[in-house]
């Protein structure tokens, strides 16, 4: 009974698959909100895409 | 950088998913992570083992424009901060010798007995983000990028001009590092082709092609930048203006379709041959060509699909829905961002937003049981008298040290009175760098920290919490901008640029002698949300928060939900809008936590972020009921309208409507289109001109449905397009293309000959002039659509109570259009749908969940602290002139009695510290936390001290 109770509790927290901009955006909102969250990431680094822009559209601020 | 300093995010690098088990709510993840080599828990990220290892090669951080070792940082900023090796090139770990890392580095971190592990994880939820790729440019043999070294792609065209990249920042070809006169980019590379690439149109190359023009400008002014192209697809808030911009400072644009690049291995020059539209033939050498390729998906979402148990489309990103732009056909698994399709860096960020409210939805029973409050270090109580300053100057990379003298700066640092300590570091908002902070407090025991480097606009926040993880009031800080405001607008005066880093430095030395520690108010959150705007998005937005148990106002001003979306009788993608409305109307009406008062208005609205007092109007029976509703946040959600023409006969002829209406005339069957009948469409009618300065964003996809939904019914039926840029982007492209392959006639118009209207006997006579033959093209249409522009909702009373900034365009402002999408001006007050900007069913879906989102976070937090740089009120010098509360921009000011007398109170959770108050109060009685007037004029003095 005991077993069966811990099976079906849901669990508070979530995976993140990639660490990009995407990725970390999720893995801040969730943790704010109060779940515990994994950010997977396949390379060494989070940052994806967007650590390696310059600057962004329109105000051409820093992209990191 | 943020990511890295949460407790409850756990960052897992070097890993894969293997297997996914269990159910919504309760999955079991098995997860393969790859050796780094390195220990990161000892590894300071110094870089000696860099320095020894003898392998080099290619940086893919860097495009692979400059080099590496094979044990490197991905870049400098990284999260983590620690090194790792490259077992495809170690020649340790591919030939058993060398070693050099472990003998040089310090701290023992490097470790080749490392082994792949499997570990599994258990979770409720499972979000991929898992991004895109450039496409591969090699792929398009006719451009020959592979033999050419000066033709690049748009990533690392975006490294050559960054000040980290590889030629730290100047604009220079790769070939002989010299600079390139001529620069030309060649848009649709891999995108919009059946041939070499991809049929979708990558939806951001347009945008970021204008960006890097307007960046290389700004670099080099004297670059002559030509930009070919088959349609500039600059749809989407504030990216017409963007182009405007490009187009005054000197940016060449060519309609052009440039189908081969010639290589000339003597200049290394390339030569491109084009036809314009109206046919001529032109030739033209260029120095560099950028190819802004087009996205793709990467090869992994295949597996990673299989092993998730969800769908890929035909693309091969991850599936979604209309209606469900976020959901899998698995449940507790979301997708978000650039893995679902190519889209734009706002998009991403409010999907992510989007598929974490989805989670949290799915699990908000368990929400807070696995999560540990940040803990800090009780603060030290500091010593009035005895200063000790700790200054840090930053390079920022080469964006402050290619210009200040750093070390001249810092060692000038060290003998202004007070210092005790002062360093110049790379990059100051790097890990290693925090932790270098940390430890100068404790060692040194600095009492105030003076940082020179960026913006604090940006960076403020993250100082602050490393200064009081170290102990210290996060007020004891003083931040010095030398980038923005020195070495950027100083850039070729390097003397004096390090001479103002001075100034600017002893000045905020001058007033950290005057700082003190101060208190962060903290103010509870009424646990309620007040939704205005009954349709898509204000229902979307007050389901989502019902769903994680929050109670909710909805309010609508006519009878009935639905707003825009009951104007939509069928979709391109074949989704069924009618039925999905019909449903959410159900559950919103239906959920026992939403309030829904339908005809009802705001009148006025009082409180700040937590506690909100709203009055509402409500038409009854017997005239109208006002009800004042009490809530912690706002969603704002009220939509947009349809802009009425007076040209092209609209309103005169019977036979000349609004392409909605067209629309509900084919659904209802009012329209039946005939053999003989012709249909035309004018797009951009208001839009992009005089009358409204941006692109709809809707309107050509909204045609080409209609289109093909009248050549669906009769295919005989001739229709027309007449237009600017067709901008179906995104995977729409594909809808275009069956479009002209049914025979729909695309014809563009210029907007200085627009089309002519003239009413005939059972219709309309449309003359265009087609630019690819150079005459007039006559029609006689038996209806003609016009595409007008959606434009902002007038309801002034609202706004007035909001008091909510608005763009130029009229539509509510985000406080960051990249970063914080979905977050108004003003705290707890949140935007979303239409009332943004014009935009698709399944975007204003995604940002009504993004805006739940941001809401909830507050909602279920249950408090806010506020920054501690409010106005503060001396009531003994206050004359109660009440002049501060009538400049106030943000009602934070309110005239209060104390002993009969007339006195201003400030309402802290309101004020944002903008300083209206203290610099109109003529008694000198409001002094600003962090601002004070003492402080202030220290800093005066230290200007004219040296």
């Amino acid at each position: 009974m005991k077993n069966n109770n811990r099976d079906n509790k849901l669990v508070g927290a979530v995976m993140v698959v990639g660490g990009g901009i995407t990725g970390i955006q999720a893995a801040m909102d969730l943790s704010e909100a109060g779940y515990y969250v994994y950010l997977i990431e396949r390379s060494s680094a989070i940052g994806g895409i967007m650590a390696g822009l310059d600057k962004t559209f329109p105000t051409n601020d820093c992209a990191i | 950088m943020e990511a890295g300093r949460s407790p409850n995010i756990e960052i897992i690098t070097n890993a894969e998913i293997k297997e996914i088990s269990g159910i919504a709510g309760n999955f079991f993840v098995k997860i393969l992570c790859y050796p780094r080599y390195v220990d990161a828990a000892k590894c300071t990220g110094c870089g000696v083992c860099a320095q020894y290892c003898p392998v080099t090669i290619l940086d893919p951080h860097n495009r692979n424009l400059s080099l590496k070792k094979a044990i490197d940082i991905q870049y400098t900023q990284a999260v983590p901060s620690s090194y790792s090796v490259n077992p495809d090139y170690c020649l340790f770990l591919n030939k058993k010798e060398c070693k050099q890392c472990t003998r040089a580095c310090q701290t023992g971190a490097i470790n080749f007995d490392q082994k792949p592990e499997v570990s599994e994880y258990h979770v409720g939820s499972i979000i991929m983000a898992t991004g895109f790729k450039e496409c591969d440019a090699s792929s398009i043999e006719s451009y020959g990028y592979k033999d050419s070294p000066n033709i690049v792609t748009g990533l690392e065209f975006e490294r050559i001009s960054s000040a980290s990249g590889p030629y730290t920042g100047k604009i220079l070809r790769p070939s002989d590092l010299k600079k390139p006169q001529k620069i030309a980019f060649i848009q649709c590379a891999g995108s919009r082709t059946q041939i070499s690439g991809k049929s979708y149109c990558s939806s951001v190359c347009c945008k970021y092609a204008v960006k890097d023009a307007i960046v290389a400008l700004e670099h080099e002014p004297d670059l002559d930048i030509t930009i070919f192209f088959m349609d500039m697809r600059l749809y989407g808030k504030g990216f017409e203006t963007f182009y405007e911009r490009a187009r005054k400072s000197g940016v060449t644009f060519i309609r052009s379709r440039v189908s081969e690049i010639k290589h000339d291995k003597d200049t290394e020059d390339l030569a491109i041959e084009y036809i314009k539209e109206d046919g001529t033939l032109h030739h033209d050498t260029f120095n560099l060509i950028v190819l802004p390729m087009g996205l793709e998906p990467h090869k992994e979402n295949y597996s990673l699909a299989k092993t998730a148990g969800i769908k890929l489309n035909t693309h091969g990103f991850f599936q979604t829905g209309l209606f469900n732009p976020l959901n899998t056909i698995r449940e507790g698994i979301y997708v978000a961002g650039g893995c679902k399709g190519p889209m734009p860096l706002p998009d991403s960020v409010m999907q992510a937003s989007g598929a974490a409210v989805c989670a949290s939805e799915l699990l908000k029973k368990s929400r807070g049981t696995l999560i540990s409050e940040k803990a800090f270090a009780e603060e030290i109580s500091i010593d009035q008298e005895d200063l000790r300053i700790g200054v840090f100057v930053c390079n920022c990379g080469k964006n402050i040290g290619g210009v200040v003298d750093v070390v001249d700066v810092k060692k000038y640092a060290e003998t202004l009175p007070g210092v005790v300590v002062s360093t110049d570091n790379i990059y100051s908002c790097s890990e290693d760098t925090q932790v270098l902070i940390k430890e100068t407090v404790i060692n040194e025991k600095l009492n105030r920290v003076v940082i020179a480097a960026c913006t604090p606009r940006t960076h403020e926040p993250l100082f602050q919490t490393t200064i009081r993880e170290a102990g210290l009031n996060k007020c004891l800080f003083e931040m010095v901008n030398i980038r923005d405001q020195c070495s950027w607008v100083h850039a070729y005066e390097k003397e004096e640029a390090t001479q103002k880093a001075k100034d600017l430095i002893r000045m905020a030395v001058a007033k950290a002698g005057l700082i003190q520690p101060l208190a962060e108010p903290v103010i509870n959150i009424i646990p309620k949300a007040l939704v205005i705007g009954g349709g898509l998005a204000g229902m979307t937005a007050a389901l989502s928060l019902a769903e994680q148990g929050f109670e909710c106002y909805l309010i609508e001003k006519t009878s009935v939900l639905g707003g825009n979306l009951r104007n939509i009788h069928y979709t391109l993608d074949g989704e069924d809008p009618k039925l999905y409305l019909n449903e959410l109307i159900d559950k919103v009406s239906n959920h026992n936590l939403i309030n829904v008062i339908t005809e009802s208005e705001v009148e006025s609205v009082n409180g700040f972020v937590g506690n909100f007092h709203t009055v509402i109007t409500k038409s009854s029976g017997h005239g109208t009921d006002r009800e004042e509703l009490k809530h912690g946040i706002i969603i704002l959600a009220n939509g947009a309208a349809v802009y009425e023409p007076d040209e092209y006969l609209y309103g005169k002829s019977e036979n000349v409507l609004l392409q909605h209406l067209l629309e509900e005339r084919i659904a209802s069957g009012q329209f039946i289109p005939a053999k003989e009948d012709s249909v035309v469409m004018i797009q951009c009618v208001g839009s992009r001109d005089d009358n409204h300065s941006y692109c709809s964003s809707i309107c050509c996809s909204m045609a080409i449905k209609n289109a093909l939904k009248i050549k669906e019914i009769n295919p005989c039926t001739n229709v027309y397009v007449l237009y600017r840029d067709m901008r179906p982007y995104g995977f729409h492209e594909d809808f275009y293309k069956d479009a002209r392959d049914r025979g729909v006639v695309f014809i563009r118009y210029d907007i200085k000959h627009k089309p002519d209207v003239t009413e005939i006997d059972g219709g309309v006579c449309v003359t265009v002039r087609d630019p690819i033959i150079n005459k007039d093209v006559v029609i006689d249409a038996k209806i003609l659509a016009l595409s007008t522009a959606i434009i902002p909702r007038e309801d002034k009373k609202l706004e007035k109570a909001l008091s909510v900034p608005k763009s130029a365009e009229g539509f509510f402002l985000e406080s960051h259009v990249q970063l914080k999408p979905v977050d108004s001006y003003v705290d707890g007050i949140y935007i979303c749908g239409m009332s943004q900007f014009p935009k698709p069913i399944d975007e204003s879906i995604f940002q009504a969940k993004a805006a739940a989102s941001q809401a909830s976070i507050l909602l279920a937090r249950g408090y806010v602290k506020s920054e501690p740089i409010v106005s503060f009120c001396d009531t003994d010098k206050c004359i109660g002139c009440g002049i501060c509360e009538y400049f106030c921009p943000y009602n934070a000011i309110k005239m209060i009695r104390i002993n009969k007398k007339r006195k201003a109170e400030i309402v802290v959770a309101a004020c944002k510290g903008c300083g209206v108050c203290s610099s109109y109060c003529p008694a000198r009685a409001i002094s600003m936390g962090r601002f004070t007037d003492e402080q202030i004029l220290a800093q005066i003095k230290a200007f004219g001290a040296d």
